[in-house]
């Protein structure tokens, strides 16, 4: 049985915990008696025989027909996936999606459907590309649909193939991918990573247009989103809520095939980072000494190459199939039971250490905008019930936080991050003064459709994605990142991690309560 | 009287060339200027010239590229050795009429035929009276030993090159209508470039690149000859930063910076290393081959890129040049403009600026003659060191 999650008492004894820095690592000794340490619990087993799972999921769904007696010759299927934004970093193949997938083809050949189209739900992310299809898909589903096109990515700037499904009673229209609204049957096949994905949000997003995704992706939404983790006290999972509501009443039917998958992230090489400081055996403080110092030597690019090259062991853990709402719950209590570590009480500094990678850079960089992301936004999410951090307090992040971007990726991140950051930190004020001209702009709207740009108005969704965080926290600050670019957020930069809580004590007096936030490995702190 | 010389000598050309973009003092100190006593100059042969005394004189930029080297062989046969250089000059005369001074040495100073009755020194199409008549060979008062220049207690000025200055514009705004008359005739030449392709309810974008004295000038001149234009300006210190956008910039951003904001007020589309679209006119006053590349790649096709701070030896793919279509101008100097029908000096133009805008914050630091290396490499480095204009103060040795 793995191990539970847990609170490490940090004592004299403590080891010294591993922090991620991006694409190095270091070891940072926190204040003893006042620290505490949060572990995620060990990685589940995986299910022994997956490919089993899936049809006995599509045999035997929740709250709807078998998969098989929903199929017909004459039929129109689509089949939506997640994008490379899901997992991080990508599995080892053969990808959950590639299983589903199959699985859901096989039936369907069975049934004699011919019209099946294949459709990444990205969103307004960047578009894969086709190495990051075959990964995902496999060499057979993208050799089979890829060639006549059944095989594409959504398009939410094509007007002729977005259609409105509808309204909520809030004025939200839906607006979605035609092919998807036209459809017989729309199945989804998902990777449940962790509780913010999957259930309404991933066709409601996944194949939205801008317009219907500003309902949610917005300052306010995001600043009442309490946590993203936690999706009955998020008001950006209210909205995609009410929106799916419209797609059940008046969109096709949907199939939805969610999946889990256990927390084993990295293969190898890179034991020590899932183990316990004070468990690392010689050989783990050895390899740790070794990566370390030849990451520290390594140009940067270098070390970028290693880390997105990684594949990770992830198994999946559960698979489930049916009515959206029904699957989504059951898909949520496997994720909370993997996730979930119980914490008294807040503190009074939070540290967090920031690694190379967010949901917006597979196989690319962790510009400074993504790092607030990815701080803000998904670490300090990890909670459940209330922050681990006390409101007014101070988050304390380790990334270099270089001012380096993708300029394919992220063409409009880089102009965002000298244009708007210069002039406003505040999601709110940005958003009135800047969003339409990125997301109405003709040259991000370009590399977005037909190259691999994430959409113009993304670095905004990026940002309001820590709001909540920014609005909450009485500090930020980074330790070891760029100065230039840190102050630029808004943020206070610091060399160590003593000039860090030196600089903490301006707002949390000289002897606060220290929590970290142990990474790799995903956790929710449910806070009592 | 003592003055400061520069002497034709090649090999400290030579090695202030090397030393100044790593130690401009000691640029200063191995250039062939040095503050000496020299013969008084005869006065020219003519009518018109008078004994100007120098009151501040101001260290541009050319002055700085003869000084250590830089200023292209091109200029060989236009100067005479050994020269007294300033060329930005408040003066006074025996009058006690204090006068800025135009410094061009054109037809009337030469005692050549003008190309019209009222041209201005600059003016014509034809510069073979810059090496002919009765002065040596010089373009301007500062590059020709038979006139003197401002880095000395007096020079001889024709009085086609004098301007009076009202009593109410002190030395210090004065000393800076030289260069803001060559950034006015720079925005001039790029708004009426600008102007042929626009209709009246277009807003058009002029790019200004470099935020030294004279791209300040355009960037003020611009939003005088084109208040409903928008801005964009390039500059690399934070006080050029706020300069620029006090006297009109809509958009200030540093160089590397300055395409990716040309283009997100145009609109347009990144191609490589161009833009799809891009500024309606550039106004460069950098003058080096990566900033005249990048004012290519930013306007607009068909539209003007006005290069204003003297280029050297340029290094140049014309390949875009070639297809955009885009005309690259050079905005030497000042004359006479015709604005509206009429036809205005550049200089009065640029004495209104100066007044308007309050030039005298522009002018950073004096010096004192015999401080010339401490005031050499203070001009050399002004950018880097928070400063703009430097300029001698002659008016303690009076």
């Amino acid at each position: 049985m793995p191990r539970p999650g847990f609170v490490l008492d940090v004592d004299r004894s403590t080891p010294p915990m591993l922090f991620w820095h991006g694409e190095r690592f270091s070891l940072e000794r926190l204040p003893a008696d006042r620290s505490r340490v949060i572990y995620p619990a060990e990685s589940f087993p995986g299910l022994e025989d997956p490919q089993s799972a899936i049809r006995d999921a599509l045999e035997n769904p929740l709250d709807m027909e078998p998969l098989r007696a929903l199929l017909h010759a004459d039929m129109k299927l689509t089949i939506c996936f997640d994008d490379a934004s899901l997992s991080l970093p990508k599995m080892r193949r053969p990808d959950s999606r590639q299983r589903i997938i199959e699985a859901v083809l096989d039936l369907a050949a069975e049934a004699g459907v011919d019209d099946v189209h294949i459709i990444a739900a990205l969103g307004l992310h960047r578009r894969m590309h086709d190495y990051e299809l075959r990964h995902v898909l496999g060499d057979r589903i993208f050799d089979a649909f890829a060639p006549n096109g059944t095989l594409y990515q959504h398009d939410a700037e094509d007007p002729e193939n977005l259609a409105v499904l509808g309204e909520t009673d809030h004025g939200e229209v839906l607006e979605i991918n035609r092919r998807v609204a036209d459809s017989d049957l729309v199945v989804y096949a998902n990777v449940n990573q962790v509780a913010m994905d999957g259930g309404w949000k991933s066709l409601v997003t996944g194949v939205a247009s801008y317009r219907c995704l500003s309902y949610h992706h917005n300052p306010e939404s995001l600043q009442n989103t309490r946590s993203l983790m936690d999706r009955h006290h998020s008001a950006l999972h209210h909205s995609i809520w009410r929106l799916g509501k419209v797609l059940r009443d008046s969109g096709p039917k949907v199939f939805q095939i969610e999946s889990t998958i256990n927390t084993d992230a990295f293969p190898s090489p890179f034991d020590f980072l899932s183990k316990r400081e004070w468990e690392w055996t010689a050989r783990d403080r050895m390899t740790y000494l070794a990566t370390a110092k030849t990451l520290d030597r390594m140009p940067r690019r270098a070390a970028r190459k290693i880390f997105h090259g990684i594949e990770a062991p992830y198994s999946m853990t559960g698979v489930y199939a049916g009515f959206t709402e029904s699957v989504h719950e059951r898909t949520l209590e496997d994720v909370y039971r993997q996730h979930i570590v119980e914490v008294e009480g807040q503190t009074d500094i939070l540290t967090l250490g920031v690694p190379f990678i967010s949901p917006y850079n597979p196989e690319s960089i962790m510009n400074p905008i993504l790092v607030m992301c990815m701080g803000l936004g998904y670490m300090f999410n990890m909670y459940r019930n209330k922050p681990l951090v006390r409101e007014g307090g101070v988050i304390i992040m380790t990334h270099p936080t270089y001012r380096d971007f993708h300029p394919v990726h992220h063409p409009s991140y880089i102009d965002f991050f000298d244009e708007v950051l210069a002039d406003t930190t505040d999601p709110a004020v940005m958003s009135d003064k800047w969003e339409k001209r990125y997301a109405e702009d003709e040259w991000y709207r370009h590399l977005y459709r037909t190259g691999n740009a994430y959409h113009g108005v993304h670095p905004f969704y990026a940002w309001y994605w820590g709001a909540h965080g920014q609005q909450w926290a009485g500090k930020v600050i980074i330790v070891g990142g760029d100065p230039t670019a840190v102050r630029r957020m808004g943020f206070t930069p610091a060399s160590t991690m003593d000039d860090a809580f030196e600089l903490a004590s301006d707002v949390v007096g000289r002897s606060p309560s220290i929590t970290h936030l142990h990474v790799p490995s995903v956790l929710v702190a449910e806070v009592t | 009287m003592r003055a400061l010389q520069v002497q034709h000598n090649v090999r400290r050309f030579g090695a202030a060339r090397l030393l100044s973009a790593t130690n401009p003092k000691a640029s200063a100190r191995i250039a062939p200027i040095h503050l000496r006593n020299v013969d008084d100059p005869p006065e020219p042969a003519g009518a018109g010239w008078s004994k100007v005394t120098t009151r501040l004189a101001g260290i541009c930029g050319s002055d700085l590229a003869l000084i250590d080297g830089h200023a292209s062989t091109y200029f060989e046969d236009f100067v005479s050795f050994p020269l007294i250089p300033g060329h930005e000059i408040v003066g006074e005369l025996e009058s006690g009429q204090r006068v800025v001074i135009e410094p061009v040495l054109g037809h009337a100073a030469r005692g050549a035929e003008p190309p019209w009755d009222s041209a201005a020194p600059a003016d014509g199409d034809d510069y073979a009276h810059l090496v002919r008549g009765h002065l040596k060979p010089g373009i301007q008062t500062g590059f020709c030993c038979s006139t003197g220049g401002g880095w000395a207690p007096w020079f001889w000025a024709h009085e086609s090159q004098l301007h009076p200055v009202p009593d109410d514009i002190s030395d210090e705004t004065a000393v800076l209508v030289e260069p803001l008359a060559g950034s006015v005739h720079a925005a001039l030449i790029a708004t009426q470039h600008t102007n042929h392709h626009l209709t009246d309810t277009d807003s058009p974008i002029i790019a200004v690149l470099g935020a030294g004295t004279m791209g300040l000038g355009a960037i003020a001149a611009v939003r005088g000859a084109l208040p409903n234009a928008r801005i964009i300006a390039g500059a690399r210190y934070p006080h050029q930063m706020r300069f620029a956008k006090g006297l009109g910039a809509d958009v200030v951003a540093p160089g590397d910076e300055l395409s990716r904001a040309v283009r997100r007020m145009s609109g347009a589309h990144r191609i490589g290393a161009s833009l799809s679209s891009g500024a309606h006119a550039t106004i460069n006053a950098v003058g080096d081959s990566a900033s005249i590349a990048l004012s290519i790649n930013i306007t607009r096709p068909r539209g003007a890129a006005v290069v204003l701070g003297m280029p050297g030896d340029t290094k140049l793919d014309l390949t875009p040049l070639w297809h955009r279509e885009v005309a690259l101008l050079g905005a030497y100097t000042y004359g006479t403009e015709h604005i509206d029908g009429a036809d205005v000096r550049t200089f009065d133009l640029a004495l209104a600026l100066a007044a308007r805008i309050d030039a005298e914050r522009l002018l950073s630091a004096t010096y004192r003659l015999d401080e010339h290396v401490e005031a050499l490499a203070h001009a050399a480095s002004a950018g880097r060191r928070g400063a703009v204009k430097i300029a001698f103060d002659l008016r303690e040795d009076h």
